[in-house]
This record gives structure tokens, C-alpha cells and sequence, in this order.
């Protein structure tokens, strides 16, 4: 295990050594001293290890992540995890805005709420918040799934494509092209096996599944942009 | 004797006006078009040089250097980019085009030793293969971003707006959401696709440092970022795109092309590329940070002639998308297969227009194979053919921009100044604060005589 603190290097340093120096080492863990909420901590990762932040980060920690598994013992700012192809983030605590946006692959587990954007355009990743989720979440999600074990704010699922959002709590209301559909068999057996990921136990029966009403696939003029 | 007709057309209401409200009362929709505006604005044809005469010395058109050597991202990037020329190639997506004609542009480029830039929808195989320098877009859809193409990037570009449609996200209609687009973009195959015109996780200037800090540290502090951004309040954008810590900063104007998008944006939205041009140079001045931050401008730049302008007024690069694609046969009345020029009269007509008149991009039936997605169609446009009528048009525009450089004294095209232009009309002197022609009058800044 390798511990590195940021009261003695930069960010800059610290990503430089993720990059560079650590995917030729056998080193299975490294673990982040004194984060004191600095941005872009592990951003653009791109090998398998295990990576614990002790502390609070800033904006993007874990952005672009490819194959770590990376633990913020806190907070995070904008954008954890952004744009994930795979491995995990896990966020001990509450997540500001656009957790997991544009994430392409991998799991996002925040234990607390997340705010505002949540899984804002994601395009595969899996996403599990053990709270709840501010407005505007899931926004033009294309693809992958969303937990939320707690509400969710206004305009849920605004211009969803092909992305499944799981509510458990209240949803205070649904974006354009947004509907409750149904759950299904398979809805239970993803809901189960994403909690399980995440370490929650709810019932899956629980959960409502939100899904796109595909109306805005193509464009409808009579509409009058009313949707 | 028959009666004679008098036909009296209205300014305000003339046979386009007509048409526009007869089409709307008709469909009750607005019209989606490619291309730029079409409307006559002020441009770089309203300045000309004063080239050198007794008060200044020329240099021999043919047999004295000069150089057009250019280098961009120098502020912060390990690896800045140099290029053997300021022209470069727009932003343009794999979708609004077809693969043959990303990898012509790449070869183009590659060939002339200039750079060319992904589009929306990411990067592929066949530009990356093709292009020695290829920038790569980070758009607000992120259609198709990840971090092993960011890495194969020469420089990033990430893009706040656009020319022809400020404020407004893209749309490439389901027509052209082919298996391949739908599977790159990953949407489903035919949808109309939406881009989104905010990105999602960044919103101010102070949220963009970050974020452009976040693309350093992903790529290790190795590329050059531009930061593109549409013209509209183009002083404080380039200001706040310099706080944020951009390397490049491009700004395209209002006769910038788009694949698709609504005639009343890219008619009635943003500033002139000259006025814009003007106020970013004039920013850039104004945080004495010309030269340290690297300016390109695009938005209907055609000729040698707009990019001698461009650069004397203070760009140290253009960007070329629309006449790029006239180059390659776009609004030609045949395209050429196997060597024979084939009339694509015919097809032009099934969608409604002519050679010369065409902006029906977002139909995807390009009748020369440019801009679709269409199997057959795209057969119209060859890679090697493409590629050598870019590399033509691109050397042709490099040979003017040296030749009127020259005429101006100047054996480095960077060394073009404002001082060796003049305006012919009153709104372009204004618009970029250069007399006009034959006096010192510089509207709203100097009274002249």
C-alpha cells in the first residue's frame, strides 16, 4: 500500500504518479491523505486499484475513471466521477451536482444525497444513491441504470433516452417525455443486484421504474414544443 | 393592346418573406437547414490592404520567404501544436459527414501539415489514421468522449458555441443516425438527435477553470485546450475563456456552417465574424495576453484574401468548415467517380434545390456525397479524390495569404498588422475599428477629416 498526502505534494504531482508511475508497480492500494477538498483528485485513471481518499474532494474526483476503485471517506464536489468508462467510485458521504454525468460505464455509489444533475446525459453507467436527488436529474440520460433509495427533486428523467431511473422515495415530478412504467421482473433482479453492489438492503418491490415515454424520439410539430 | 404590368416588389415583404410565411402558414413548423447565414453582413470583403509603395518596401512575390509557420497552445501545454500553416480545418462531426469525407480532411490536412478537429459524436478510426494533427472536440453531449481518444489527441477543444447557432445545441436528424452514429453517440438508431446546449457538469467561468484544469491533469498537462466559443458577447467571453486558463481560444462567427439547425438561428443570432474578431483581439489586448494566448477565427473565411485579413487584424489561425466542403464538390453540379464527372442535377432536385443553392445537409441525401450517411450516396465522395481537392484549395489559399503578405512587406504572415488595411464601408470601419478607406475616420472612435 502506498499513502500519499496532499499537504506535502499537488494534485498535479499526485495525478502525475497515478498516471506514470503507479501502473508499473505492484501496488494493489493507495491511500490519499488530507484531500482538504481539492479538485480533480484521480481524475483520468487507467489501471485496476484500489484507491482511498481520506477526506473531502472537490469537483471531478474520479472524472474519466477507467478500471480503479476509488473510496471518498466525505464529500464530494460537481461532477464525481464524470464521464466513467469503468471501475467504481463510492462516496461515503453527499455529492454535489452532476454526479456520474455522461459516465459511460462502471458504478457510482453515494451513501448520502447527491444534488442537483445526477446522472445528467449518463450513457451506461450504473448509478446508486442511498439517498435522495436533487432536481433535473437524469437529464438526456441515454443509457444505464439509476438507484435511488431516497426522493427525488422536480423534472426527473427530462429527454430520457434508453436510461432506466429506479425511484424508491417520492418523485416530486417528472421531466419532459418521463413516465412511470411498470416494474418488471427484470426490473427486481437489476434493482436487487445494484443495491447488493452498493451494500443497501431495501426491497426491491419497493422502487418505481422511470423510463422514457419515447416522444420525443422523433420530432411531432403538432406538439408546439409543449412536452 | 394588352395592358402593361406594373410589378412593384415590397422590401419588407419580397417573394422570400412571401415564401417564409406561405411555408409556415402552410406546415405550422420552422425550417432546419445546414450551412451559415445566407443574409449579406459586413465581412472581410469590405476591407482591403494598402499594400507597400514609396512609404513601405514589398517583398518579390515568388523568390523572398515567407513564412506561415504557426504554433498554438504555447501558454500552458507541454506539447504546443506547429503547423506549416495558419489554416486549419473546422470542428466537424462523423455524421453531419460521411467516414470518407473525415478521412479526406484528414489526409488533406496531414498532406499540407495542418490540423483538422473531431466533431460531435467523437472521433474515428479513419481521421485519427489519417490526420498527423487532429484536435478533439469536447462537446456538451459528449457523444462519444472518452479518455483513450482524448489521450490520441494532438490539442482539445472544448466547445461552448457555436457560429451559427450561439446558444443552441445540435441536432442531427434521425436520418442520418445510422448503425455506426446511433452506436458512437450511443442513442438509439433513428432517433433526431439532440446535443445538449449547456455542458453537464461545469455551468460559470470559475466552474470552467476547473474543468479545463480537470483535462490537464487527465492528459498530464500535455496538450494544448482551445476553448471555442459562439460570437455574441465575444470581449467577456475571450476574457473569461483566458481566465479559465485556455491555451487557444477560438471564435467563430455568425457565417459559421452547422449541419442542422433552425434558419431563424443561424440568421438572427451572433455577431459578424469581423465584429467578433475585433472585440476577442480587443480582449486579448486588453489582458496583455496577445501572443500568449492564441486566437483562431472561423465563420466564413473562403479565401486567401479572409485570411490575410484575418490575420492582420490580430488571429494567429483561421478555421475553415463550409468552404472546406464546397472544396470537396459540395453544391457541385456532378461528382466525380472513377474519374468521370457524373450530373447530379436529378438528385439535387429530388430535395428540392439546385447546384448552388443547396443547404439541405440534414436531409442526409447530399447529391455529392458530403454530408450523408447514405451507403450509396457517401460512394460520391472518394477519399483520395476529396483529400487532393482540399490539399489544392488549402495550398491555393496559403499561396494568396503569402502573396498579399509579401505586397505588404512582411516575410512572415504573422507579421500582417491592422495598419495595412483600410474599410470600404462605414459599418465594417466600425465594426472593426479600421478607417475608413482614404481617412483617418474610425466611426464612434475618431472623428477623421
Amino acid at each position: 500500500m502506498e499513502s500519499l498526502d496532499l499537504r506535502t505534494i499537488s494534485v498535479r504531482e499526485l495525478n502525475q504518479y497515478l498516471h506514470k508511475e503507479l501502473p508499473g508497480k505492484d501496488i494493489g492500494k493507495v491511500e490519499i491523505f488530507n484531500p482538504d477538498g481539492a479538485h480533480n483528485i484521480a481524475a483520468g485513471m487507467d489501471c485496476p486499484v484500489e484507491i482511498s481518499i481520506q477526506g473531502h474532494g472537490g469537483y471531478y474526483v474520479g472524472g474519466m475513471n477507467k478500471h480503479a476503485d476509488i473510496t471518498v471517506h466525505g464529500n464530494v464536489g460537481w461532477g464525481v466521477a464524470e464521464n466513467m468508462m469503468s471501475g467504481s467510485v463510492r462516496v461515503k458521504g453527499f455529492a454535489s451536482e452532476s454526479a456520474g454525468a455522461s459516465g459511460h460505464g462502471g458504478t457510482l455509489i453515494i451513501e448520502g444525497d447527491a444534488s442537483l444533475r445526477c446522472g445528467i446525459s449518463m450513457k451506461g453507467i450504473d448509478i446508486v444513491v442511498g439517498g435522495n436527488i436533487g432536481n433535473f436529474s437524469g437529464f438526456m440520460a441515454q443509457a444505464g441504470r439509476m438507484v435511488v433509495c431516497g426522493d427525488a427533486g422536480d423534472g426527473l428523467g427530462d429527454s430520457l433516452y434508453e436510461a432506466v431511473i429506479y425511484v424508491r422515495g417520492k418523485v416530486k415530478s417528472l421531466g419532459a417525455d418521463a413516465r412511470e412504467e411498470p416494474m418488471t421482473e427484470a426490473d427486481y433482479v437489476a434493482v436487487k443486484e445494484l443495491l447488493g453492489r452498493a451494500g443497501f438492503s431495501h426491497d426491491p418491490k419497493e422502487f418505481k421504474r422511470i423510463a422514457s415515454a419515447k416522444t420525443l424520439y422523433n420530432w411531432n410539430a403538432d406538439a408546439d414544443q409543449e412536452y | 393592346m394588352s395592358k402593361r404590368l406594373v410589378l412593384e416588389e415590397s422590401a419588407g415583404y419580397n417573394q422570400s418573406v412571401i415564401e417564409y410565411i406561405h411555408r409556415a402558414s402552410a406546415t405550422g413548423l420552422y425550417e432546419i437547414r445546414g450551412m451559415g447565414a445566407k443574409r449579406r453582413l459586413p465581412s472581410f470583403d469590405d476591407l482591403v490592404f494598402l499594400a507597400g509603395s514609396a512609404s513601405r518596401y514589398p517583398l518579390e512575390g515568388y523568390r523572398e520567404k515567407c513564412s506561415t509557420k504557426t504554433i498554438l497552445g504555447t501558454r500552458f501545454a507541454k506539447r504546443p501544436i506547429e503547423l506549416a500553416t495558419p489554416i486549419t480545418i473546422a470542428g466537424m462531426s462523423f455524421g453531419a459527414l460521411s467516414a470518407n469525407v473525415k478521412e479526406a480532411l484528414g489526409r488533406a490536412a496531414t498532406e499540407v501539415g495542418t490540423s483538422t478537429t473531431t466533431g460531435d459524436g467523437g472521433m474515428t478510426q479513419e481521421e485519427r489514421q489519417s490526420s498527423k494533427t487532429l484536435v478533439y472536440q469536447c462537446l456538451p453531449s459528449r457523444y462519444g468522449f472518452n479518455p483513450d481518444d482524448l489521450r490520441k489527441a494532438d490539442a482539445i477543444e472544448l466547445v461552448i458555441g457555436q457560429g451559427a447557432k450561439p446558444g443552441g445545441g445540435g441536432m442531427l436528424l434521425g436520418q442520418k443516425v445510422t448503425q455506426r452514429v446511433a452506436g458512437m453517440r450511443t442513442l438509439p438508431v433513428g432517433v433526431d438527435q439532440r446535443s445538449a446546449c449547456r455542458h453537464p457538469d461545469w455551468t460559470g467561468p470559475d466552474d470552467l477553470a476547473i474543468k479545463v484544469k480537470e483535462l490537464r491533469e487527465i492528459t498530464d498537462w500535455e496538450k494544448p485546450i482551445y476553448i471555442k466559443i459562439g460570437a455574441t458577447r465575444t470581449f467577456n467571453d475571450v476574457k473569461l475563456a483566458v481566465h479559465a486558463g485556455a491555451d487557444v481560444i477560438v471564435v467563430d462567427g455568425m457565417q459559421g456552417g452547422t449541419a442542422a439547425t433552425q434558419t431563424v438561428f443561424i440568421e438572427h443570432v451572433g455577431i459578424p465574424t469581423l465584429a467578433a474578431l475585433r472585440q476577442a483581439v480587443d480582449a486579448l489586448e486588453d489582458m496583455n495576453m496577445r501572443g500568449k494566448v492564441q486566437l483562431i477565427i472561423s465563420g466564413g473565411i473562403r479565401t486567401g484574401a479572409d485570411v490575410a485579413k484575418a490575420l492582420a487584424m490580430g488571429a494567429d489561425a483561421v478555421a475553415i468548415g463550409q468552404g472546406i466542403l464546397y472544396s470537396l464538390g459540395c453544391n457541385s453540379p456532378s461528382y466525380v467517380h472513377k474519374g468521370q464527372h457524373i450530373d447530379a442535377s436529378a438528385d439535387y432536385e429530388k430535395i428540392g434545390t439546385a447546384a448552388g443553392y443547396c443547404h439541405h445537409c440534414q436531409t442526409g441525401k447530399c447529391p455529392v456525397g458530403v454530408t450523408t450517411q447514405d451507403e450509396i450516396l457517401e460512394q460520391r465522395l472518394e477519399p483520395l479524390t476529396g483529400a487532393k481537392r482540399v490539399k489544392n484549395y488549402l495550398k491555393t489559399l496559403n499561396m494568396e495569404l503569402t502573396t498579399v503578405a509579401r505586397a505588404c512587406g512582411k516575410s512572415n504572415v504573422h507579421h500582417l498588422e491592422r495598419e495595412d488595411l483600410v474599410a470600404l464601408t462605414v459599418e465594417a470601419a466600425a465594426m472593426a475599428r479600421i478607417p475608413l478607406a482614404g481617412t483617418d475616420w474610425i466611426p464612434g472612435h475618431s472623428s477623421g477629416y
